[in-house]
């Protein structure tokens, strides 16, 4: 369970078996072919790949010109661009008629490391999950990317799919059934539940194996799709276990926690902590240096738990 | 069509058809009380052209896959394209009057969720062109004849995404694209000339690697000629500056930029309407 796997070489290569499969798939890149690893896709299909040169607004356009023309448009680049720079061709070219548009962006969060904050999503989950109509996944391995993006071609209408740059653990393994817009329970336990996703969900589970060894029992729930969101899973894990702890990479506004807090507040008050980027831009650095800094550890998830187990009300203990 | 084949009669009934489509965009206007006359009706005589002598498509199926796509970038000049979508037979002229309407199949600005015929939701200006330049390569790959027609205002073109759309198209040799730009020369605020001056607009379209025809948009037998132009151009778009006069056919509309976007009275609406009878 510790082999590593690149996130955005399995899309490049999902793409191509895909390619291989419907003509009507296109992809669209805005010079990071080599980035995002559309470039495995043009190399096969050169008729279907557009480079649409560093004009992330135009892609967009055309992306769905060629999606109301009947074409599945999967459209690459940096999730930093991605989201907010073409934020208005999204929602208008995109959202509103429900192309379908496939964004997967690569390079989210702040484990893109030493290119520093101007290239650190940290605001796309909350900027594409207020869309009317998107599907936003956050795949935390590699085998869950290939799932994601199968499931993104075979549904009609707007996804994003968000990608880190670093490699990640595989937390999967080839038996692993990925069902569209449900919560992934990893493991079950009664005193909490902490709900991640992305690469958090790798560090949820290490803190939860070491969670149980201080006889404190926590169910991990993946929520791979944080829209919709899976509310009937929140719910019953709230009912269930009494205190909820979210892990994302991701500011704290309108992410994961945000998401998820909405539907405790209204449905099933618990006891909840959210982890996150905290509401300022980052630095330069190593990705672990900045995960670290940000509190995006298992130690952290682990300190947050313990801490949060404890206010519980007695009576749930 | 080559010069002269036009009997005058069908010019005259085109003209007619034109005037009928400017009494539809006041009336929906000043009915709706908020709208936008100007520039619906500086593109009055381009959307007539287009929809009942240039374009390849059929009312009655308006998903047909070969027909030829208009899309409408210049979102708030709705009303033209509503009056030109009821004329065709889309739905009916009656319901025109609904325009901006609660509940109504015709908003504000372009929606193709609601509307029949509509090929894109417009509105934020500048996302037009890109879509068309979606559609014209998705024809190139499926080996389909149509056209992709895109109409843009002037004072759009102030949009950085429009010319991004420029390069690509030309880039990419469409020459199933024609865009259209309804040279009004006056934007919310004022002349475009005086606002962001975007002359001269043929040198920057023919610069970004189009083939340029300057008409006057509202000769409609010239417009028809600039159409077949287009359409004869061999691997490059083809752009056609329409130059036109802001709130064309009524007097005091008339290059005025206070009725960009702003409603006649009761009174100037009567006025108006007996202007263009």
């Amino acid at each position: 369970m510790c082999a590593e796997s690149s996130m955005r070489e399995t899309y490049g290569k999902t793409l191509v078996e895909l390619g291989r499969e419907n003509k009507d798939i296109v992809v669209l890149d805005a010079d990071l072919s080599l980035s995002t690893q559309t470039f495995m896709f043009a190399k096969e299909f050169p008729q279907r790949f557009f480079d649409c040169g560093i004009a992330e607004q135009n892609m967009m356009g055309i992306a769905a010109g060629l999606a109301a023309s009947g074409k599945t448009a999967f459209v690459s680049t940096f999730a930093v661009f991605a989201s907010s720079r073409c934020f208005d061709q999204v929602r208008w070219s995109i959202a509103q008629p429900r192309r379908n548009v496939k964004i997967v962006a690569t390079h989210a969060g702040v484990t893109v490391g030493e290119d520093g904050a101007s290239h650190q999503a940290i605001e796309d989950l909350s900027l594409m999950c207020a869309l009317p109509g998107f599907t936003v996944i956050c795949p935390a391995d590699a085998i869950e990317t290939a799932y994601a993006v199968w499931s993104a071609a075979a549904n009609p209408g707007p996804y994003y799919i968000r990608l880190p740059r670093l490699k990640s653990t595989l937390i999967y393994d080839e038996d692993y059934q990925f069902v569209k817009d449900k919560a992934m329970v990893m493991r079950d336990g009664k005193d909490a539940t902490i709900i991640a996703t992305g690469l958090m969900v790798e560090r949820a589970l290490r803190a939860a194996d070491e969670l149980a060894k201080e006889d404190i029992n926590v169910c991990v729930l993946n929520m791979h799709t944080i829209k919709p969101l899976d509310s009937k899973a929140v719910i019953k894990a709230a009912r269930d276990t009494g205190a909820i702890v979210t892990v994302e990479e991701h500011v704290r506004q309108g992410g994961l926690g945000s998401r998820v807090a909405q539907i405790v507040a209204e449905y099933a008050p618990v006891p909840m902590a959210i982890i996150a980027i905290r509401d300022a831009y980052c630095s330069s650095g190593k990705p672990e240096e900045l995960l670290e800094q940000q509190g995006l550890t298992s130690a952290n998830i682990i300190e947050k738990t313990r801490a949060l187990v404890q206010k519980k009300p007695k009576s749930r203990r | 069509m080559s010069e002269g084949s036009i009997p005058v009669l069908m010019t005259k009934e085109m003209q007619d058809k034109a005037k009928l489509i400017r009494r539809h965009i006041i009336k929906m206007i000043a009915e709706a009380n908020s709208g936008h006359p100007g520039g619906s009706l500086s593109a009055a005589d381009i959307i007539t052209v287009l929809y009942f002598h240039v374009l390849q498509h059929d009312p009655k199926n308006p998903l047909w896959p070969d027909r030829d796509r208009f899309i409408m970038s210049k979102g708030h000049a709705a009303p033209a394209l509503y009056a030109a979508l009821a004329e065709s037979g889309y739905f009916p002229v009656g319901e025109l009057l609904t325009f901006r309407k609660l509940n109504s199949r015709m908003q504000g600005h372009c929606d193709v969720v609601t509307t029949p015929g509509v090929e894109m939701s417009t509105g934020p200006l500048g996302q037009g062109l890109s879509f068309g330049v979606g559609c014209a390569l998705a024809a190139r790959l499926d080996g389909r004849k149509y056209y992709t027609y895109v109409l843009l205002g002037d004072g759009e073109c102030d949009e950085g995404q429009v010319w991004e759309a420029a390069m690509a198209a030309a880039h990419f040799k469409l020459d199933n694209l024609i865009a259209i730009v309804d040279r009004n020369g006056i934007q919310l605020d004022g002349w475009t000339k005086d606002i962001m001056n975007s002359e001269p607009l043929d040198e920057k379209w023919r610069a970004f690697g189009w083939h340029v025809v300057v008409v006057d948009g509202h000769d409609i037998y010239k417009l028809e000629l600039a159409f077949d132009e287009a359409k004869m151009i061999k691997g490059k778009p083809v752009m056609i500056i329409a130059n036109t006069v802001k709130g064309k056919g009524v007097s005091f509309m008339e290059n005025k930029a206070e009725f960009h976007g702003k409603a006649p009275t009761k009174e100037q609406a009567e006025k108006a309407l007996k202007e263009l009878e």
